[in-house]
């Protein structure tokens, strides 16, 4: 039973500030002695270290570049597409972003950070609360470069998110899920798609309710296996 | 006003076919027993208590009001944990609480405090509330499961002496995420997690189900049918929407005696009480190693068939073909010869046309080979104010289309009589068993106080035993005739 979950926006905006985000974790937890031992803040999203990452052995993609929250409400079908298709900030369909650029949103410059996850999810909750920004009634935007050797063919984007989610692949939509739901592995599943051999542009948007909020995506061959013979590269991770 | 209103839902609804009374409630407990009285509890201090388990009213707050609370009862004492945010959510705390009794009119009531069992500090990634709490049948250990959303489900173990955590400073064991509303039962072998996946509190919007993972340790890792962990979100469907009810959360397992299980739940609404949230209990099966939700007894009209004997319960009165025996193909006939049927459809038995021939009075039964005949159809109808059990009031048991009520006789025996009267052996419990197939029980049996169940007898016969849950003798399937 959790009625406020569902109704209220949580009162957690502690201000660390938008700083890189593994520092903003540290200190965040160093400011709050009570903070739980368990706490997964620091542990579930870092910066990337590496130029390159390969998909986990379940095919998930743990390298994204995720936009800071653009405040949004409703998770009905015909609300969330609304809601993805208003402009927020030039060429959003388009544009391949790069760790720490900014758009401006509305009169509020938001930054788009590189993330590695080290579970096969994206903790957009995680990712959000360290950076003090609201974490319930918000839209994220996430994207990343998937590098094929080689063209790809039959295969299949499949995702899970919290809660609502409308992916493209390639500058196509491919999948777009609705309501209040939790994250399961492979819940949406694209039609047969091709990657092409060299950089392929996956992008998704994430609108959120209440309480927690992730992401999970893969490709899965035609036996509905996980692809894995790709990597991600943003660019970030050579410094 | 409000409260007025809601009052006028409840009495309206109790006409419709489900629990009866006053049963309103959100997130209810485990149901217990307390000298011989039903008792769950739910958010904000809400109770409900039954005599019998069908119809219930309104009970005493416990001493502690909080969300979505649990009980057990172990030994002399019932143990209630109650959750309660303690902050801005995910900030909360688990209480224990216990009492020696649940009437609140019985000497030595008083709920005594125990301290907090579990937390979340309103950072980490969990929110410590809805407690489930589970007493391992195989080695006595108690364990307590808990959280909602906000991150993950956790474990922590209990001292059955007392009630409290064992051992405090263990870190708590993650084993599901993203759900709420958990609880664990033991099963052949397997430990079960059963959480609600979902929304609540949005009345027919909601979209609360209930999901399933299973793990050979009461650790985990709790695994669904395709092999996924709970902790990355999956869950086998137990039981989702259907019919007039809208989003069902927080299972808790109703173990009877002789081996049936039951299980209760909450709907976020039932469309027949306006979308109130109200309590049902329904069978709980098993099959293929995973719990399925069963239903309570429809009325309507079935075939009763024995599983020992595959034969059908009947009238001990001649029966006649469908179609009558004049039109019965002969050899060597008109049409289409002996296999050939003959023209046109043939209807359904008239039961009035072949009861003629029935004897007036009492009539014994049998069992037979099902044949579509007027005999061999009864049709199943609840009686209202007759009270019930746990998830359905009694029902009468008829020939189709007719007076004739089966009855227990105080030989324990079974007949039928001409006519309907209401009287404690003509009122049966009829209870879904873990297999799917039925137990049929007499309200009473007249000059007995032995509860018995209908059984087979042979291959032909059938009469009322007890009830043996290893046997196929008190097992009925109720067909579609």
């Amino acid at each position: 039973m959790i009625t406020i979950r569902r109704f209220l926006v949580p009162a957690l905006g502690v201000a660390v500030g938008t700083v890189f985000l593994t520092m903003a974790a540290t200190q965040q937890k160093s400011d709050r002695s009570q903070a739980d031992t368990a706490h997964e803040l620091a542990r579930t999203l870092t910066h990337p270290a590496t130029p390159t990452k390969a998909p986990d052995k379940d095919g998930f993609i743990r390298r994204w570049l995720v936009l800071e929250p653009i405040g949004a409400n409703g998770l009905t079908q015909s609300v969330v597409q609304a809601t993805v298709r208003k402009e927020y900030f030039p060429q959003q369909f388009t544009l391949i972003p790069h760790d720490g650029d900014k758009v401006n949103v509305e009169g509020t410059d938001l930054r788009w950070h590189a993330i590695d996850t080290r579970l096969y999810n994206v903790n957009l909750y995680h990712f959000a609360y360290a950076l003090g920004k609201p974490t319930s009634n918000v839209l994220f935007w996430a994207a990343t470069v998937v590098h094929c050797p080689k063209e790809l063919t039959d295969v299949r984007l499949a995702i899970g998110s919290n809660a609502a989610s409308v992916w493209w692949v390639n500058g196509k939509e491919v999948i777009g899920i609705y309501g209040d739901r939790q994250t399961v592995i492979d819940d949406g599943v694209s039609k047969r798609l091709t990657l092409k051999k060299g950089p392929n542009v996956v992008r998704c948007a994430v609108v959120n309710g209440g309480g927690a909020t992730d992401f999970c995506a893969r490709f899965l061959n035609k036996d509905d296996a996980p692809v894995k013979d790709f990597t991600v590269n943003l660019g970030v991770g050579m410094e | 006003m409000k409260n007025a209103f809601l009052a006028a839902v409840l009495t309206l609804a109790s006409l419709a076919f489900a629990l009866d009374g006053q049963i309103g409630i959100h997130d209810p407990s485990t149901i217990v027993l307390c000298d011989g009285k039903y008792y769950t509890f739910g958010t904000g201090g809400s109770s409900l208590v039954s005599d019998d388990g069908w119809t219930w009213s309104r009970g005493v707050a416990p001493g502690r009001r909080g969300m979505a609370p649990d009980i057990i009862h172990i030994d002399d004492r019932y143990y209630m944990y109650v959750s309660a945010n303690i902050g801005a959510q995910p900030k909360a705390a688990v209480n224990m609480i216990s009492n020696r009794t649940l009437d609140p009119n019985a000497p030595g009531y008083k709920w005594v405090e125990g301290g907090v069992v579990a937390s979340s500090d309103g950072i980490e990634d969990c929110n410590a509330i809805d407690p489930g709490v589970f007493l391992d049948p195989t080695d006595g250990r108690l364990w307590l499961v808990y959280g909602s959303y906000f991150g993950y489900i956790r474990l922590v173990e209990l001292d059955p002496r007392t009630g409290k955590r064992l051992n405090p400073n263990d870190q708590p064991r993650n084993i599901a995420i993203n759900c709420e509303a958990s609880s664990m039962m033991y099963h052949d072998g397997w430990y079960y997690l059963l959480a609600t996946h979902g929304s609540c509190c949005r009345g027919a919007d909601s979209g609360y189900n209930i999901r399933i993972g299973r793990s050979r340790k009461v650790t985990g890792p709790f695994l669904d049918h395709m092999g996924i962990d709970m902790i990355k979100g999956g869950g086998k469907l137990f039981v989702g929407s259907r019919g007039r009810v809208v989003g069902p959360g927080h299972f808790s397992l109703l173990d009877l005696e002789d081996g049936v299980q039951k299980f209760s739940c909450h709907y976020e609404a039932d469309l027949d009480r306006g979308g109130a949230s109200v309590l049902d209990i329904r069978p709980l099966l098993w099959r293929d190693g995973w719990p399925v939700a069963g239903e309570n007894v429809k009325e309507g009209t079935y075939e009763i068939e024995s599983v020992r004997t595959g034969t059908a319960l009947e009238l001990a009165v001649e029966g006649v073909p469908v179609g009558g025996r004049s039109r019965m193909p002969r050899r060597g006939g008109g049409g289409g010869g002996m296999f050939g049927g003959m023209d046109g459809v043939i209807p359904p038995q008239d039961v009035e046309q072949v009861s003629q021939n029935w004897p007036t009075g009492n009539i014994d039964l049998r069992l037979s080979n099902y044949m579509l005949q007027a005999q061999q159809k009864w049709t199943i109808t609840p009686v209202a104010n007759a009270g019930g059990y746990p998830g359905s009031p009694y029902f009468k048991i008829m020939i189709a289309g007719t007076d004739r009520a089966l009855a227990a006789t105080e030989e324990a025996e079974l007949e039928t009589v001409p006519t309907f009267t209401r009287t404690p052996e003509q009122l049966w419990r009829i209870e879904q068993l873990t297999d799917g197939s039925y137990r049929i029980m007499p309200k009473a049996i007249p000059n007995s106080k032995e509860t018995l169940a209908l059984s087979a007898v042979g291959s032909s016969f059938a009469t009322l035993s007890r009830f043996d849950f290893k046997s196929d003798k008190q097992r009925w399937r109720l067909n579609t005739p």
